[in-house]
């Protein structure tokens, strides 16, 4: 049990995390990359989901249910996505996301 | 009471033989399918010979009238509450009759088509198409209302034109049905917009309502008027329109001789015996409310159908198709039943004239029927239509020589034949309402008498031609029929029409009027002399005739340029001035709006399509700048 750190200190890494995983997902061109920075989206709010259940409502356990629902999504999530990718590397032999334009109008 | 549900039957079971036939036959053997449809007839010939026995001598009579019987009624379509459309069976004289005479002259047809179509492709197909017909011909004369009688109506058009263009390989008979289709539709418009005003203004389609002396079309006389005819009139006339049209009267018979390129049991059947006269009977059906309240219409009736018998007459003389003489022969006896309906009175002995178009209609279908059947056993066995490439074939032919004469003096009106009775009655009549058309129809007969010989002769005597095979008399299927319907045009003029068959159903004597009996006689032995002196053997009176009234020949032999007259003013005018404007505004106005707007859409959705890139991260930036941008706006939207 962490006492004394104030509720403020896990939003605030949560917002950077949060902020890093936007970041990455628009900037890098690789999909791998990008799906990383997509996990990372999810474990901030993950991360806001426990800080608040904490210290809004330290008896309840609905927070707690959501992020193990969200570790379970991410975790099929990822598995489809690189199934995807996969399949996209086979087909155009690369991960380039600038490359793989083909259904464009 | 006779119970006469059974007349259910009548229209029931050639509407399944067509479906059989027409659903099934390719899968017959086309000597089967024949005789299905031949035996289904047979049945129904068999039934409609039963309900005229039980109608006319079982039945009981009301103070000596003949009752209308409804054997059959179901509510087809309700409009409102009182105005709906049955489809049902209306049993009166005429309904009973006409089902007589449609069911043997079909019954025969059917039969002479086994022998006459043997071998033909689309054997099926053609019993299949003359099931459908019968079906709609009887439909159509057993109607209890004018809508029904209006949906068989297009309905035997419909089968005219599919047997018109049986041979839908050929070019002239595919133009020959759709100029049959088109003209008939045509004229059926004023058909409907009769029927509609005549339905708005009594607000029924019954015909026993209609036609009742106390019913709303008979007492309503006064109402609106327009141009000096009440309502009613007018809409009597736009009902003949309809009959003008399907019965080819002038204007509207320029497809009937077109019509001829059908088989010729089809023009035996539909363009001679049966459909064709459906125009007279609508004009039957309808006789009291133009007896009564609209004698303008009836005036209308009679000219038209004068002016129609006469043009024919003088056409028909200078015919060389044999089928066109015949088809043009049509449409002068029709023209002599339209007079005849024309001239009449309503009820008791005024009322011969009906009567007598009643009794001509019956005569003529039997006599006209032989003489297409004939026609068709010569065609079989000369491999021709022109009666110039004929000659000589009576030796050839021995029963249809016979049979053929046999009808040709019935059509001239030599006693004691059919044909003698039901022109003299209708000769009678036009003498007693009006000599003016009373003598037009005298010369008709006259000319009548002229070229059904002058056809004979020239068939069956004039010169020897050597044919390429020799003609050889046709099968049994083909002669029995000419035979059986032989002896009815030499004894059906022995029927009591006038007890039976009248305008207020209520039976009259009549007899034969010397005065009137003994020159029509004459001048039809006059026709017939002149015909001999002419056509019996091979003489230059004929062409030395057409040279000196050479123009007059010409017009004639060309039917009076009507076909020219109407391709002038479909094409010159109303194609030219009419049409082409029309689809200039279609093209330019109307399409150039609508390649406006999809040329806008064309325009702007190219401009916009480069936002669908089909790169992620792009997506990715709107999406989450917009998400931010919502987040800014609700924070101060909600401080």
């Amino acid at each position: 049990m962490i006492t004394g750190v104030p509720v403020q200190y896990f939003l605030i890494l949560a917002t950077l995390m949060f902020f890093a995983g936007i970041y990455g997902f628009l900037t890098r061109r690789n999909l791998i990359t990008m799906l990383m920075a997509v996990e990372l989206i999810l474990n901030s709010v993950n991360i806001n989901f426990m800080a608040f259940n904490r210290y809004l409502y330290p008896h309840k356990m609905e927070g707690m249910f959501f992020s193990l629902f969200v570790i379970a999504v991410a975790a099929s999530e990822a598995a489809v996505a690189i199934a995807i990718i996969i399949n996209i590397y086979r087909r155009f032999a690369t991960i380039n996301v600038e490359d793989v334009n083909e259904m464009k109008y | 009471m006779i119970n006469f549900s059974y007349t259910i039957w009548i229209l029931l079971l050639p509407f399944l033989v067509f479906l059989l036939l027409g659903l099934a036959g390719h899968k017959l053997k086309p000597k089967l399918s024949g005789l299905i449809g031949t035996t289904g007839l047979g049945i129904i010939t068999f039934l409609s010979y039963l309900t005229a026995y039980q109608y006319f001598f079982a039945s009981e009579k009301v103070d000596g009238v003949f009752q209308k019987i409804i054997a059959f009624n179901g509510v087809w379509l309700q409009l409102t509450e009182n105005l709906h459309i049955d489809i049902g069976i209306l049993l009166d004289p005429i309904s009973v009759m006409m089902l007589v005479v449609v069911t043997t002259v079909s019954f025969m047809v059917h039969i002479y088509s086994i022998g006459y179509m043997h071998g033909e492709k689309g054997f099926e197909r053609f019993f299949a198409f003359l099931s459908l017909f019968s079906f709609s011909m009887l439909g159509l004369v057993v109607a209890t209302n004018i809508f029904q009688m209006y949906i068989f109506w297009e309905l035997v058009g419909v089968s005219s034109y599919l047997l018109i263009g049986f041979y839908y390989t050929k070019p002239s008979a595919v133009r020959a049905s759709k100029k049959a289709f088109i003209v008939t539709r045509f004229a059926d418009m004023g058909f409907l917009i009769g029927i509609l005003i005549l339905s708005f203004n009594t607000k029924t389609f019954d015909f026993i309502t209609l036609t009742s002396l106390t019913g709303p079309a008979i007492t309503q006389t006064g109402g609106a008027a327009f141009m000096g005819l009440s309502v009613i009139t007018w809409s009597m006339i736009f009902v003949y329109m309809g009959g003008v049209g399907k019965s080819a009267m002038f204007p509207f018979h320029i497809w009937l001789p077109d019509a001829m390129e059908g088989p010729t049991p089809v023009s035996a059947l539909i363009h001679a015996a049966t459909m064709v006269v459906a125009g007279v009977y609508l004009v039957a059906r309808m006789f009291p409310i133009y007896a009564i309240a609209a004698p303008d219409a009836l005036n209308v009736v009679a000219y038209v159908g004068a002016f129609s018998s006469l043009l024919a007459a003088v056409i028909a003389c200078t015919q060389t198709d044999i089928k066109r003489v015949l088809a043009y022969s049509t449409m002068s006896q029709i023209g002599y039943m339209m007079l005849a309906l024309g001239v009449s009175g309503y009820g008791g002995h005024d009322g011969l004239g009906y009567m007598a178009s009643m009794f001509h209609l019956f005569t003529h279908a039997m006599f006209k029927a032989l003489l297409f059947l004939g026609a068709g056993a010569i065609i079989h066995a000369v491999h021709s239509n022109y009666m110039t490439e004929m000659g000589g074939l009576r030796k050839y032919l021995p029963i249809t020589h016979a049979t053929f004469l046999i009808a040709c003096l019935t059509i001239a009106g030599i006693p004691p034949l059919s044909g003698f009775f039901s022109k003299d009655e209708i000769l009678t009549a036009a003498l007693h309402h009006n000599k003016l058309l009373f003598a037009v129809e005298y010369a008709v007969a006259g000319l009548t008498a002229f070229y059904m010989f002058r056809l004979y002769f020239s068939i069956f005597w004039r010169k020897e031609t050597h044919y390429h095979h020799t003609p050889h008399e046709a099968p049994l299927t083909m002669t029995i029929p000419l035979i059986i319907l032989a002896i009815g045009s030499v004894f059906s003029g022995f029927i009591p029409f006038s007890e039976l068959v009248t305008s207020d159903s209520m039976p009259f004597e009549s007899h034969i009027e010397m005065a009137v009996a003994i020159p029509s006689v004459l001048i039809g032995i006059a026709g017939i002399g002149i015909a001999y002196i002419m056509y019996k053997k091979e003489t230059s009176i004929p062409d030395r005739l057409a040279t000196t009234f050479k123009y007059s020949y010409k017009w004639a032999y060309n039917k009076f340029y009507i076909d020219e007259v109407y391709l002038y003013i479909t094409k010159n005018i109303i194609f030219r001035y009419i049409s082409t404007p029309i689809a200039w505004f279609d093209r330019h106005i109307v399409d150039g709006t609508m390649n406006l707007i999809a040329f806008t859409t064309q325009l702007l959705s190219f401009r916009i399509r480069n936002y669908q890139s089909g790169q992620l991260q792009k997506y990715g930036f709107v999406f989450v700048t917009g998400a931010i941008a919502l987040a800014i706006l609700f924070a101060y939207l909600w401080k």
